[in-house]
């Protein structure tokens, strides 16, 4: 087991620029989600630790040693890709033991290891069939077990959930998180799929276009977004953004399109006037009857656990508010929606930045 | 209402009725699909290769249809020398040359893998000695071997490597050589490609993979890419060993079979006695006798290198 600390890495392919120096610090023992929309380059990133790729600046340690230079086999990580990548003319216990011919274990001492891992996953049966005849999730696993007969200080996972359907990847989510509350190794997950990322995490690097944009405990990027790309990005359904200024004059409050008035919290250190967007989760928003956001219904969708609204502001801006009570609207209706001042978030409106308040301290 | 008004249609004739009842079953219009391209093969395959087995019975010559004659010709061609120097020189010719394709061709396939400059250009080039007919490609060769103007010869006595010109076709040792080097050089392309087409269906993450396993450079070679090329290979050499087997054009145009038969293949050899020498029967006999050695080529292939289990997908 191993840190892996990640100092102002940069990443060109000729003349194009990856990454802009990234740098991210994974405790020993931690289960570390890169998380970010394709193309924000968390992939090069999980490669770059793997050795799979060069780095172009900056630096990349693995414990105490700088692997900037270390060929990817002597670097002690073991890697689950997204297709797998098991060797098709090898069985499940072929596929598991070949890191260990390579290093040149001995065959009793392999199987044994190869055993122990196959009993984790719940792969015995499996042992002497070929990947063809594997399902999408015995495949998975067989590709976790080749990493864990490995022992290394490095779990490196390429979205390895992305191939499967949803069911299975809710299981196998599960699965790898138990796995490394067992195995206690330290993890570096890549994903697109900020729930993966939120549910499996002990800490989350949201990445955007190259850059780190946040790195956090998943309920603090929850509930305190650096920004707006990480407000939108975390949460599901997203965040509702509706663009305004701030009042001052009285009670501190947001004036949106539309004649839209929001109160906000006082502790506002926000001067008049200032173009701001206002964020809203969709399970903040309340129903009210006299004060709050008049929104029109579009679309209702009762999914049984709640109920998810789709409504427009007279500004034209889209609205997602989501009950757990079932309440029943009829589209074209006008309803009012209000939100509790302290669970409102202000970004700056040109920056995307988020404005303190003071609740955050 | 249905059952009055098909009472009284009249009867369908039983032309008809045989018709809608064909078309109504899969199997035999599956089956009339198939006649057109089963009346090609018939015309085209089956019927010469039968009249070839055929004649391979007879005492038929140009001109002079035959009798049955039993297996006269087999008999005579098993104590015939020349015979038997043909299938020599043909397993020899095949064996060799096609050793030599498979270790040059997979060496070429895996150059071209590489991510060269200019790599579509090379690709494009390395095909053509397969794109020119064999016939303009044996005239060249032709000349490179001749025994006076040779370029080789004259390239090696300009470097000062020999002191006489080398007699490339009039010495059987060399002849055979010479007619090797020209059908690999021709056959070279063939293997690469396809080999080529191999490789590159090998998944990127399985090298990644292996590399992160531990594997050196050799060991990718000898663990995922050979593994994995195989299937490929199995077919590719089949086909490369069926062509080189029945070569004909190379050796006609290059030895036609001399220095004292040394160069004589199976196929020339047939060609000489049945059609230029006029006894089609004992031509045909030593036709049908490479049909043995080109079954054993592919049942070879197909039980040994081409049914892999591990290809086999699902059944548990």
């Amino acid at each position: 087991m191993a840190s892996v600390a990640i100092g102002e890495v940069y990443k060109s392919f000729g003349a194009v620029e990856i990454l802009h120096g990234v740098s991210v610090n994974i405790e020993d023992g931690e289960f570390v989600t890169l998380v970010g929309p394709s193309g924000c380059g968390k992939s090069t990133l999980l490669r770059m630790i793997a050795g799979l790729e060069k780095i172009s600046r900056g630096q990349i340690a693995i414990g105490e040693r700088v692997v900037n230079n270390v060929a990817p086999k002597e670097r002690d990580v073991a890697m689950v890709f997204q297709n797998y990548a098991l060797y098709p003319h090898m069985t499940v216990a072929e596929n598991m033991a070949f890191s260990l011919m390579l290093k040149g274990v001995s065959k009793p001492e392999s199987d044994a290891g190869v055993r122990r891992a196959a009993e984790i996953l719940g792969l015995v049966p499996l042992l002497a069939r070929y990947p063809r005849q594997l399902s999408g999730g015995q495949r998975q696993r067989v590709a976790m077990g080749r990493a864990i007969v490995r022992d290394p200080a490095v779990f490196l996972f390429d979205e390895p959930l992305s191939n499967l359907d949803a069911k299975l990847r809710v299981q196998m989510r599960a699965e790898i998180k138990e796995l490394h509350q067992r195995l206690k190794t330290t993890t570096v997950y890549v994903t697109h799929d900020q729930i993966e990322a939120m549910t499996m995490a002990d800490k989350i690097v949201v990445m955007h276009d190259g850059i780190v944009e946040q790195i956090g405990p998943p309920l603090e990027l929850y509930d305190r977004p650096n920004n707006l790309f990480v407000a939108s990005f975390i949460g599901s359904p997203a965040m509702n953004l509706l663009r305004g200024e701030i009042a001052t004059d009285g009670s501190p409050s947001f004036r949106g399109a539309g004649g839209i008035s929001v109160p906000l919290v006082s502790a506002l250190s926000i001067r008049n006037g200032e173009p701001v967007v206002l964020g809203i989760r969709p399970e903040h928003l309340r129903l009210s009857d006299e004060q709050g956001i008049p929104v029109t219904v579009a679309v209702v969708e009762p999914t049984g656990s709640e109920v998810q609204l789709i409504g427009r502001t007279a500004g034209g801006e889209e609205i997602v508010a989501n009950f757990r009570e079932r309440h029943s609207f009829t589209p074209g209706e006008t309803i009012r929606l209000t939100a509790e001042p302290s669970l409102i978030h202000l970004f700056h409106a040109e920056t995307g930045q988020r404005f303190q308040t003071r609740t955050d301290q | 209402m249905a059952v009055p008004s098909a009472a009284i249609q009249p009867r369908p004739s039983i032309f008809s009725r045989i018709l809608s009842r064909w078309s109504e079953s899969r199997n035999a219009l599956g089956f009339g699909f198939m006649l057109p391209a089963a009346a090609l093969l018939l015309v085209f395959l089956t019927y010469p290769l039968g009249l070839g087995v055929w004649l391979g019975f007879t005492d038929a010559r140009i001109g002079r249809p035959g009798i049955f004659i039993g297996v006269e010709n087999y008999e005579y061609l098993w104590s015939d020398a020349v015979f038997w120097l043909s299938v020599f020189n043909t397993l020899l010719y095949t064996i060799s040359a096609s050793i030599l394709k498979f270790a040059l061709g997979l060496w070429l396939a895996l150059i071209l893998n590489q991510n060269l400059p200019f790599k579509s250009f090379f690709r494009a080039i390395v095909l053509l000695p397969w794109v020119v007919p064999t016939v303009l490609s044996a005239i060249a060769f032709w000349w490179i071997y001749d025994s006076q103007f040779s370029i080789l010869s004259w390239a090696l006595m300009e470097m000062g490597l020999i002191d006489h010109r080398i007699n490339f076709l009039g010495d059987p040792e060399n002849a055979r050589a010479s007619v090797i080097a020209a059908n690999v050089w021709r056959g070279i392309p063939f293997v690469a490609i396809t080999l080529l087409a191999g490789l590159q269906t090998i998944p990127q993450s399985l090298y990644e993979a292996a590399t992160l396993d531990g594997a050196s450079r050799w060991q990718l070679f000898r663990y995922v890419t050979l593994p994995l090329l195989t299937p490929i290979i199995a077919i590719t050499m089949t086909f490369s060993v069926l062509f080189t087997f029945t070569d004909f054009q190379l050796i006609y145009v290059l030895t036609r079979g001399g220095p004292v038969n040394a160069t004589h293949l199976m196929a020339t050899l047939s060609f000489q006695r049945g059609i230029s020498g006029g006894q089609l029967g004992e031509g045909a006999a030593i036709a049908v006798a490479m049909i043995p050695f080109l079954l054993a080529a592919i049942l070879f292939s197909y039980f040994g290198l081409q049914r892999r289990k591990w290809q086999q997908g699902g059944g548990d």
